[in-house]
C-alpha cells in the first residue's frame, strides 16, 4: 500500500512540474495545484499510513492515526487554495490588460514601465 | 508572561481589518490608521529589543500550551533586532509612499502593507517550524498584493512569475517540513534542535534531505543563485516602495537561515555540518559576483538597484556562511546595513524616475530634473553606501567581513571575490551615475502652440525627499555608532551560538 | 594625549565641516563663497602651525578615539615631522589654489560645488597624512578617490571630464581595494592596526611569509595613486579637470599620497631586495616614461602632466633605494617638486586663461605680452629643470647623488646613466615651456588678445616662486623641515647631511653638467625628433582602458541579460534541477536507513482508485492542451485524493479537499470565460522531451522520498502523542483535528485565514486596476457570441435545482460548523460549503443577477472574521492568559440536555466568516468582469424568451 501512495505521489509531482513548465498560464497553474495535491499527499503520509483509525476520539478505541500531519494539511490546503485563487486572477488580469497568456517575459512584452503606475 | 512579544503580529492584523472594514473609502483615515500602526510598532520594537538587549530570551506560549506541543513565539537579540529594523524600515517605507501618492494608485494599499509587516514580524518571532511556513505565506501573499498594486502589462506579467516562482517555493517548504516532521515528529525548533542533534546515523539521510530542502526554501527568499530569478524583475517592476519594503524580506530569507542554522542544523551537528556550510558559501560567492555584474551591466536604474540587493545578499550569505560568532557578528552589522542601503537605493530610484520625464529610469541623456543637486547627493550617498565605499556601513561591513573570514580556509577566495567585484560594483556606480546626473541634454523649448508638452518632470512634494534622506541618517548613524552596533550584533552572535540558552528558555530546563 | 594632540582630529575635522558652507554662501556672492571656503582652511593651518614646534622638537603627537574597536578601526590621529610636512602642503597650497580658483572660474561654473567638492577633498587628504590608524587611513584614501571623482569631473559637460573622471575613480580605486587587503594581512601580522605599533615591528613583519604579498598589495594601492607605471595613464586624462584642480591634485595632494604612504611604511617594509627592486625599478621606468612623453606633448597642461608623473617616479625610486640619503633626498624633493610644479600648473592655466589655448603650437614670443608670467614661469620651470640656484637643482643633484652609487643586479652604471638621462629629458622640457611658449617670435594669430592676469591671479604662483628661490638660495631654510620628516621617515637616527648648494666637484654634478648640456642639444633637435616620435606608432593607454571598460560593460550586459532572460520555463527547469541535485546530494552522502514498519497489505479498493489517478494524471498531461477537458480530468484527480484520505482515515481532510476542490474547479471554470479555451503547441518537441526528463525524475524523487519515510518509523515519539491524550481534558473536543487547528495550533489556523483574506483583497484590488486600465476597455467591446457555448447560458433545471440546493446546504453548513469540534467539520468546511452554496447561485443565474441580490459588502465580512478571530484571541488576556487560550465548558438548558460551549467556537466562527468573504470577494470580482462584458442583469432569473431577446440584443449591440 505505502508504494501505491507513494508512486501516487510521485505520478502527481511528475505531472504537475511538467505542467509547471509549460509557456501558458493556464497549464502552469494547473501544474502548481496539482504540485499541491502532491505535497499534501505527501504531509499526510508523513504521519504514516493508518486504515480505519480516524483521530476522532471514541470510547474503548487506543489506536488513531496521527493527527498532527492532518491538520498541517488542512492548513496547507486552505493556504494553497487562496494561493491558487490569487494566481488565477493575476494571470487572467495579466491575460486581459497584455491579451498574451504567455508566461515569459519577452521581447514582445511592453518594455518595463519600472514602478511606473 | 510578556503579552508585548505577540503585539507586533496582532496589532497589525487587528489594524488592516480595521482598515478594510471601516475606511476603506477614506484615503486620508486609512493613512493615519496605518501611520499610528507603524508608529506604535516602532516603539513597541525598541521596547523588546530594550528587553532582549538584556540577554533574556523570552518565550511566548500560545493557547497556552507547553512547548513543544502548541506554538511558541521566541524573542531573542536576534528576532528583536530583526523586529526593530523592519519597524524602522516600515515607517520611512510608509511615509514615502504616503508623500509620493503611491499609496492611493491602486486599491487596499494599507491594508495589505499592514499584513505584510505581520506576516515578517510573524517570520521572525516564530519558534515554530510550521508557523514559520504559515507566516511566509502570510508575508508572501500580502507581497503579491503590493508587487502588482498599480497593475500595468509588465508588472501583472513579473508578478504572475513572482507569484508561480514563490508557489513552487512554498511547495518545497512544506516537503521539506514534512521529511524533518517524518523524522524527527516534532515542529517546535528548539525541540527540533534537541531531536536533530541526537538522530541515530541511520536516519541521517532524511535528515540531511530535510535540511537541505529547507534551506533551499530560505535560499529563494534571500535570492541565492540560482534560485534568485524571481528577483530582479519583480524589484525592478514593483512600486519603489513596496521594493524599498522588500529589502527586509530577502532578509528574512537570510534570517531564517541564521536562526535553522545555528539552532537545529549547527555547526556541531555532524549530521548536517558537512554540507550546509559550503553550500551556502560557493553559492553566495556566486551571487555577489552575478550582481554585481548585473549592476555593471544594468541599463536601467531600476534593474541595478535590484541587482545591488542581490550582491548584497551575496555579500551577507558569504559571512553567514561562517557560521561561526565573529562572522556571524559581521553578517548581522551587514545586515542591517544592506536593508537600510537597499531601501534608500530604490526609493532614490524612483525619485529619478519621477523627475525625468520620458527617460525614466534609462541611462540615457535627458534634461536635467526639477530637484537636480539633491538627487544627484542623494544617487552618490547611496552608491557609496551599495558599492561598500567609505565611510558609509557599507565598508565598514565589508571590513568587519573581511575581517571575519580571515580564520576560513577560503580566506583568499573571498576576499578576493569580494574585492574584485567591489570593483565592478564601483564600475558600475559610476557610469550609471554619470550617465544619469552628468549627461544632461537641454530639453528643446516647447513651442507655444504646441500644446502636447513633453511628459511634466515634476519636483517632488517634500515628504519622500525627508523620507529618503531619514534613510539616508540611519546609514549614517549606523556608521557612526559602528561600535556600539557592533557590540550589539556581538552579543547576538554568541547568543545564537550557543543553542542550549535557546532551548532551554522553550523547553525548560530539563 | 596633550592639548596639542586634541587639535589633530579638528584639523582634521575642519576641512569637512568647512565643504558644507560654500555650498549655501554662493548665494552670497563669490567672494564670500571664497572666503567662507578659505576660513576653515586657515583655521587649520592655524592650528597645524600651533602644532609645528612640539613637531620639530621630535616630540609626536597623538589623539585617540575608539571608534569600531571589535575590529581594530579607531579614530587615532598622529602628527610627526613626515604629517606635518605633508599636511602644511596640503593645507598651504590649498589656500593658494582657492585664491586662484577664485579668479580662475568663470561665472557660468558652479562655484559652491567646486568649493565644496575642494575642501571634500582637501579634508580627505589630511586625513590621509594624520590617520594613526591605517583602516582609517583607508577611510580617507577611498575618500580621496571619491573627491577627485567629483573634482575631475567637474566639468560635467565635457565627455572628457566625465571619462578621466570615472578612468581616476577605477584606477585608484582598484589601488584603494588591493590596499585593503594589503593593510588587513599587515594588521593581520602585526595584530594591531595602529601606525606606531606597526611601524616598531619591522623584523617581524619582514619575516613573516606574508610580507610579501602585504608589500605588493600595498604598492599597487601606492603606485596606481601615484601613476607609476603601469598605472600611469590616469593621470593626463585627469587634465580634464579646471586647471585650480589638476595645480592641487597634480602638485601637492592627490598623487604624493601614495608617495607619503611608502614613507609612512618605509620603516617596516623598506630595505628588503623585494622592495629595492620593486620600487626603486618602477621609480626609475616612471620617470623616463614620463619625461619622454612630456617632451612631446604639444598641450601645457599635458606636458605638465607627464612631467609630474616623472618626477613621482623620481621621488618613487629614491624611496625604493632604501638608504637613508636617499629618503632624505625624497622628502626634501617632494617640497620642492610641490611648489615648482604648483606655480607652474597655475601658469599654464593663465596662459589657457588668457589666450584661450594650452596648445604649444599655437603658442610662442608670449615674453612681452605676460611680463608677470614669463618671469614665474622661468623660475618655475629653471627649478624643474635643476638649474642652481633654484631648489629644483639641490633635490635633482642628491637624487643624482644617490643613484651615482646604486648597483642594481651587480651592474654599477645602468642606474646612474638612466637617472641622468631622466633628468636630461626634464630639462628639456623644462626649456620647451619657456622657450616654445614665451621666446621666439611674437604671433598675431592668438585666440585671443594676451595680456598679464589681474593680482589675484598670478599672486599664488608668484608666492611659490618666491619659495622656490628663497629655498634654491638658501637651502638652510628649508632644513629643520626636511630634517624634522625625513626623521620620521627614517624613524631613526638620521645620516650627518646639510642642505647646500655647492657640494664639491661630484659625479653628480657633472651627471647634471650633462643633462643640461643633453637638455638644451635635445630642445634644439626639438621638431625632427617630434615628427620620428609621431612617426612611430605607440600604444595610446587611454583607448585601451576604454576598450577594455567597455567590453567589460557588453560582457556583463550580454551576461545578464542572457541569465535573467525572464523565461520562467527556464528559470522554473533550474529551480527543479536545483532542488533535485541538490537533495540527491544531501541523500546520497548520508546513511540510508532499513525497514522498520510492516506495509499495509493491498486492498482491491485504493487500488482500483490508484490506477483511476495514474490514469487521470497521465490523461492530464496529455490532453491538457483542451482546457475544459483538464479542468474536468484535475476535478477527477482531487475526488480520488479526498477519497485517499477518507480511506486512510482522514475525514476532515477528505471534507476540505473536496469542498475545496469545488470551489477551485468553478473559480477556474468562470476565469475560462475570458481565456482561450486551448493551450496552443509552441515548445520545440526536444524542450518537451527534456521538461518530460526533468519532471520524471522529480516524480522519482518524491517518490523515493515518500517511500523512505513510510517505510521507516519515527525516530522519537510525536509530539501528537500529547494531542490525542489532552484534546478532550485540554481542548473539550473529540476531533483532535479540529482541537489542533482551533486550539494547540490555532495560531497556524489564525495566520491561515489571514491568508484567505489577503488573497480576496488582492483579488478585489487587481481586478479593479486592471478593469480601470487596458483589460478593462477590451471587455468592454467583448463580443460573446465568440465565446458563447450553449444557446441558454441558465438552463431551467439547474436554475430550480439550486434554489432548492440554496437553503439545505445553508443548513447544511450550519451542522458541519456545529459538530466540528467534536466530528469531522469545524468552521472552514462550514464556510466553504456556505459559499458553494452561494456559487450555485451564480452559475445557475448569472453573475449580475445574483450580484444584484447580493446585500453584505464582502470587504465587511472578511474584516469581521479577522476581528472576531482576533478579539477571541485576545480575549484570554482578560484571563491573563496568552493570546489564543481557550476555555470552555457545559451549560444544560432545559429542553436540550448537556451542550458545549467553547471560545474556540467563537474563533471557528471568525474563521467561518473570513472563509465565506474571502470566497465570495473573489468571486465578486469575477462577476465585475463579467459585467463589464455587457452581460445584463436579466429580469428572470433563467433564459426565457423575453430575457433571451434583450440579452440578444445587448450582443448585437457589443458586436
Amino acid at each position: 500500500m505505502e508504494m501505491l501512495l507513494a508512486s501516487a505521489i510521485g505520478a502527481l509531482s511528475a505531472a504537475g512540474i511538467y505542467l509547471m513548465l509549460r509557456l501558458r498560464s493556464f497549464p502552469v497553474i494547473i501544474g502548481i495545484s496539482l504540485l499541491s495535491y502532491a505535497v499534501n499527499l505527501f504531509l499526510f503520509a508523513t504521519g504514516r499510513l493508518a486504515v480505519n483509525a480516524p483521530p476522532v476520539l471514541r470510547d474503548g478505541v487506543e489506536t488513531y492515526t496521527d493527527p498532527l500531519p492532518q491538520a498541517l494539511v488542512l492548513t496547507a490546503i486552505v493556504i494553497s487554495f487562496g494561493m491558487t485563487a490569487v494566481i488565477v486572477i493575476m494571470a487572467l488580469g495579466s491575460y486581459l490588460s497584455s491579451r498574451s497568456d504567455t508566461v515569459n517575459i519577452t521581447r514582445d512584452t511592453p518594455a518595463e514601465q519600472e514602478g511606473d503606475a | 508572561m510578556n503579552h508585548w512579544i505577540i503585539a507586533p503580529v496582532v496589532l497589525p492584523a487587528v489594524m488592516a481589518s480595521i482598515i478594510t472594514l471601516t475606511v476603506r473609502f477614506h484615503p486620508q483615515l486609512q493613512r493615519i490608521f496605518s501611520l499610528a500602526s507603524c508608529g506604535a510598532l516602532l516603539a513597541i520594537a525598541l521596547g523588546l529589543t530594550a528587553v532582549a538587549a538584556t540577554g533574556s530570551i523570552e518565550v511566548y506560549e500560545l493557547g497556552n500550551w507547553p512547548a513543544p506541543f502548541g506554538i511558541v513565539l521566541v524573542l531573542d537579540r536576534l528576532s528583536a533586532l530583526m523586529v526593530l529594523i523592519t519597524a524602522a524600515l516600515a515607517l520611512v517605507v510608509l511615509l514615502y509612499a504616503i508623500g509620493s501618492g503611491w499609496d492611493q494608485r491602486g486599491n487596499n494599499f494599507h491594508a495589505l502593507f499592514q499584513f505584510q509587516l505581520m506576516g515578517i514580524f510573524g517570520a521572525f518571532l516564530t519558534g515554530d517550524a510550521f508557523n514559520l511556513f504559515v507566516f511566509f505565506e502570510v508575508l508572501l501573499i500580502a507581497s503579491y498584493g503590493l508587487m502588482i498594486h498599480g497593475g500595468g502589462q509588465r508588472r501583472l506579467r513579473a508578478g504572475v512569475q513572482y507569484v508561480i516562482y514563490n508557489l513552487l517555493g512554498s511547495t518545497l517548504f512544506l516537503f521539506a517540513l514534512g521529511t524533518l516532521y517524518a523524522v524527527t515528529g516534532t515542529l517546535n525548533m528548539a525541540d527540533l534542535a534537541e531531536r536533530a542533534a541526537e538522530i541515530p546515523v541511520g536516519e541521517s539521510g532524511l535528515l540531511r534531505v530535510g535540511a537541505v530542502l529547507l534551506l533551499l526554501v530560505f535560499a529563494i527568499k534571500a535570492a541565492l543563485l540560482p534560485l534568485h530569478f524571481w528577483l530582479p524583475e519583480t524589484y525592478a517592476e514593483a512600486p519603489a516602495p513596496v521594493a524599498a519594503l522588500f529589502a527586509i524580506m530577502t532578509k528574512v530569507g537570510a534570517y531564517a537561515i541564521l536562526r535553522m542554522y545555528t539552532l537545529v542544523f549547527g555547526p556541531e551537528h555532524d549530521a548536517t555540518a558537512d554540507i550546509i556550510p559550503p553550500l551556502i558559501l560557493f553559492a553566495a560567492l556566486v551571487t555577489l559576483a552575478v550582481g554585481m555584474i548585473g549592476i555593471l551591466g544594468a541599463r536601467r536604474l531600476g534593474r541595478l538597484a535590484a541587482f545591488a540587493a542581490i550582491a548584497s545578499m551575496g555579500t551577507l550569505l558569504i559571512a553567514i556562511s561562517g557560521f561561526r560568532p565573529e562572522t556571524t557578528a559581521a553578517a548581522i552589522y551587514y545586515m542591517i546595513h544592506s536593508t537600510f542601503a537597499g531601501a534608500l537605493l530604490f526609493l532614490v530610484v524612483d525619485l529619478v524616475r519621477s523627475q525625468r520625464g520620458e527617460a525614466r529610469g534609462a541611462m540615457t541623456p535627458a534634461p536635467r530634473m526639477p530637484q537636480h543637486g539633491i538627487i544627484a547627493a542623494l544617487f552618490f550617498a547611496s552608491a557609496i553606501a551599495s558599492a561598500g565605499m567609505p565611510p558609509l556601513s557599507g565598508f565598514i561591513g565589508k571590513l568587519l567581513i573581511m575581517d571575519a573570514v580571515r580564520d576560513m580556509p577560503e580566506v583568499w577566495l573571498i576576499w578576493s571575490v569580494i574585492l574584485v567585484t567591489s570593483l565592478i560594483g564601483i564600475l558600475g556606480f559610476a557610469q550609471a551615475g554619470s550617465a544619469i546626473f552628468w549627461k544632461t541634454t537641454t530639453p528643446e523649448p516647447v513651442p507655444e502652440d504646441a500644446d502636447a508638452a513633453p511628459v511634466a518632470a515634476t519636483p517632488t512634494p517634500a515628504l519622500p525627499l525627508v523620507a529618503s534622506f531619514t534613510m539616508l541618517a540611519g546609514i549614517i548613524a549606523l556608521s557612526v555608532f559602528a561600535g556600539p552596533v557592533t557590540h550589539y550584533t556581538e552579543a547576538t552572535a554568541d547568543q545564537i551560538h550557543t543553542p542550549s540558552g535557546y532551548i532551554n528558555a522553550v523547553l525548560g530546563q530539563r | 594625549m596633550d592639548t596639542a594632540g586634541s587639535f589633530l582630529p579638528i584639523i582634521a575635522a575642519l576641512p569637512f565641516l568647512g565643504a558644507l558652507f560654500p555650498g549655501l554662501m554662493i548665494q552670497a556672492g563669490r567672494n564670500t563663497c571664497a572666503a567662507f571656503t578659505a576660513a576653515p582652511t586657515i583655521l587649520a593651518l592655524v592650528l597645524l602651525l600651533l602644532c609645528a614646534p612640539a613637531v620639530l622638537h621630535g616630540e609626536v603627537l597623538q589623539f585617540q578615539l575608539p571608534w569600531l574597536p571589535k575590529l581594530g578601526l579607531n579614530v587615532n590621529f598622529m602628527l610627526d615631522g613626515l604629517g606635518l610636512l605633508f599636511a602644511g602642503l596640503i593645507l598651504g597650497i590649498g589656500l593658494l589654489i582657492i585664491l586662484y580658483a577664485r579668479f580662475y572660474l568663470s561665472r557660468e561654473d558652479p562655484m559652491g560645488q567646486f568649493y565644496t567638492y575642494l575642501l571634500l577633498f582637501q579634508g580627505a587628504m589630511v586625513g590621509i597624512v594624520l590617520s594613526d590608524n591605517i583602516l582609517l587611513l583607508l577611510v580617507f584614501w577611498e575618500l580621496t578617490s571619491l573627491s577627485s571623482f567629483l573634482l575631475i569631473g567637474y566639468w560635467k559637460h565635457l565627455p572628457e571630464g566625465r571619462q578621466g573622471a570615472r578612468m581616476a575613480l577605477v584606477v585608484t580605486g582598484t589601488g584603494g581595494l588591493a590596499m585593503i587587503a594589503g593593510m588587513l594581512i599587515l594588521g593581520n601580522i602585526v595584530g594591531s592596526y595602529d601606525l606606531s605599533v606597526i611601524l616598531t615591528q619591522k623584523d617581524l613583519i619582514q619575516a613573516d611569509p606574508m610580507y610579501l604579498p602585504a608589500l605588493l598589495l600595498i604598492l599597487v594601492g601606492c603606485f596606481t595613486k601615484s601613476a607609476q607605471f603601469p598605472f600611469h595613464f590616469w593621470l593626463p586624462h585627469a587634465m580634464a579637470a579646471p586647471t585650480p584642480v589638476s595645480a592641487y591634485l597634480h602638485s601637492a595632494t592627490m598623487v604624493k599620497a601614495g608617495l607619503f604612504l611608502m614613507a609612512r611604511m618605509w620603516p617596516v617594509l623598506a630595505g628588503t631586495p623585494e622592495w629595492f627592486y620593486i620600487v626603486a625599478t618602477t621609480g626609475l621606468i616612471t620617470m623616463l616614461i614620463g619625461a619622454k612623453i612630456a617632451l612631446f606633448k604639444d598641450d601645457l597642461k599635458a606636458l605638465l602632466a607627464f612631467s609630474t608623473v616623472s618626477h613621482l617616479g623620481l621621488i618613487t625610486m629614491l624611496l625604493g633605494f632604501g638608504t637613508k640619503m636617499a629618503a632624505v633626498a625624497a622628502v626634501f624633493h617632494i617640497i620642492n617638486h610641490a611648489t615648482f610644479k604648483a606655480a607652474l600648473f597655475m601658469t599654464a592655466g593663465i596662459v589657457d586663461h588668457e589666450t584661450h589655448t594650452r596648445d604649444i603650437k599655437r603658442l610662442g614670443g608670449l615674453r612681452h605680452l605676460m611680463p608677470i608670467t614669463f618671469v614665474i614661469v622661468t623660475f618655475a620651470a629653471l627649478s624643474m629643470a635643476g638649474i642652481p640656484l633654484l631648489n629644483g637643482f639641490l633635490s635633482k643633484e642628491m637624487m643624482l647623488e644617490e643613484a651615482s652609487h646604486t648597483i642594481w643586479q651587480g651592474n654599477h652604471w645602468i642606474v646612474p646613466v638612466l637617472a641622468t638621462l631622466g633628468a636630461l629629458f626634464s630639462v628639456a622640457y623644462s626649456f620647451r615651456y619657456i622657450v616654445h611658449v614665451f621666446w621666439g617670435p611674437q604671433r598675431d594669430d592668438y585666440p585671443s588678445k594676451p595680456h598679464d592676469p589681474g593680482f589675484g591671479m598670478w599672486a599664488a604662483p608668484a608666492f611659490l616662486v618666491v619659495l622656490v628661490v628663497a629655498i634654491g638660495v638658501a637651502p638652510f631654510l628649508a632644513e629643520p623641515l626636511v630634517r624634522a620628516s625625513a626623521g620620521a621617515v627614517i624613524g631613526g637616527a638620521l645620516p650627518e647631511f646639510h642642505l647646500k648648494i655647492w657640494h664639491g666637484i661630484t659625479p653628480a654634478l657633472f651627471m647634471s653638467g650633462a643633462a643640461v648640456l643633453g637638455g638644451a642639444i635635445l630642445l634644439a633637435l626639438h621638431a625632427p625628433l617630434m615628427r620620428l616620435w609621431l612617426a612611430t606608432p605607440r600604444p595610446e593607454a587611454k583607448t585601451m582602458f576604454d576598450a577594455i571598460t567597455r567590453a567589460a560593460t557588453r560582457a556583463s550586459r550580454a551576461f545578464t541579460s542572457g541569465v535573467h532572460n525572464g523565461a520562467l520555463t527556464r528559470n522554473g527547469a533550474t529551480f527543479t534541477v536545483t532542488v533535485l541535485a541538490a537533495g540527491w546530494l544531501a541523500w546520497s552522502s548520508g546513511e540510508t536507513l532499513s525497514e522498520s514498519r510492516e506495509m499495509l497489505p493491498i486492498a482491491a479498493v485504493p487500488a482500483i482508485g490508484w490506477m483511476l489517478l495514474i490514469v487521470a494524471t497521465i490523461g492530464l498531461v496529455a490532453f491538457h492542451r483542451n482546457r475544459f477537458l483538464a479542468l474536468m480530468l484535475m476535478g477527477i484527480v482531487g475526488l480520488i485524493v479526498s477519497l485517499g484520505f477518507v480511506y486512510f482515515s482522514a475525514p476532515d481532510l477528505a471534507l476540505t479537499q473536496i469542498s475545496v476542490e469545488v470551489v477551485t474547479i468553478i473559480l477556474l471554470l468562470l476565469a475560462l470565460n475570458f481565456i482561450p479555451r486551448t493551450t496552443p503547441v509552441e515548445s520545440h518537441p526536444a524542450r518537451r522531451m527534456r521538461d518530460a526528463l526533468i519532471a520524471l525524475t522529480g516524480g522519482v524523487a518524491v517518490t523515493g522520498l515518500t517511500y523512505a519515510i513510510l517505510i521507516s518509523d519515527f525516530a522519537f515519539e510525536s509530539i501528537s502523542a500529547f494531542h490525542l491524550a489532552n484534546s478532550y481534558k485540554g481542548g473539550g473536543g473529540t476531533n483532535v483535528v479540529n482541537v489542533i487547528l482551533v486550539d494547540f495550533r490555532g495560531f497556524d489556523t489564525y495566520g491561515e485565514i489571514i491568508v484567505l483574506g489577503i488573497a480576496a483583497l488582492v483579488i478585489f484590488a487587481l481586478t479593479d486596476t486592471v478593469l480601470k486600465g487596458r483589460g478593462g476597455r477590451w471587455l468592454a467591446n467583448w463580443d460573446k457570441r465568440k465565446y458563447r457555448e450553449a444557446g441558454d447560458r441558465h438552463p431551467l433545471m439547474m436554475v430550480v435545482a439550486t434554489r432548492v440546493m440554496m437553503p439545505i446546504a445553508l443548513m447544511v453548513g450550519a451542522f458541519i460548523f456545529l459538530r466540528g469540534h467534536n466530528e469531522p467539520g469545524g468552521g472552514f468546511i462550514a464556510g466553504l460549503i456556505v459559499a458553494i452554496a452561494f456559487l450555485m447561485q451564480y452559475m445557475a443565474s448569472g453573475f449580475a443577477w445574483a450580484e444584484a441580490r447580493q446585500r453584505v459588502t464582502y470587504h465587511a465580512t472578511i474584516g469581521v472574521g479577522v476581528l472576531v478571530a482576533s478579539v477571541t484571541g485576545l480575549g484570554a488576556w482578560l484571563a491573563g492568559k496568552p493570546f489564543l487560550t481557550s476555555a470552555y465548558g457545559y451549560i444544560t438548558l432545559p429542553p436540550i440536555e448537556k451542550f458545549e460551549w467553547a471560545t474556540a467556537m467563537a474563533f471557528d466562527t471568525g474563521v467561518f466568516l473570513t472563509v465565506v468573504g474571502a470566497v465570495m470577494l473573489a468571486l465578486n470580482s469575477l462577476s465585475s468582469m463579467a459585467r463589464r462584458t455587457g452581460e445584463t442583469v436579466n429580469i428572470f432569473p433563467m433564459d426565457i424568451n423575453p430575457a433571451r431577446a434583450d440579452a440578444d440584443g445587448t450582443d448585437e449591440g457589443n458586436a
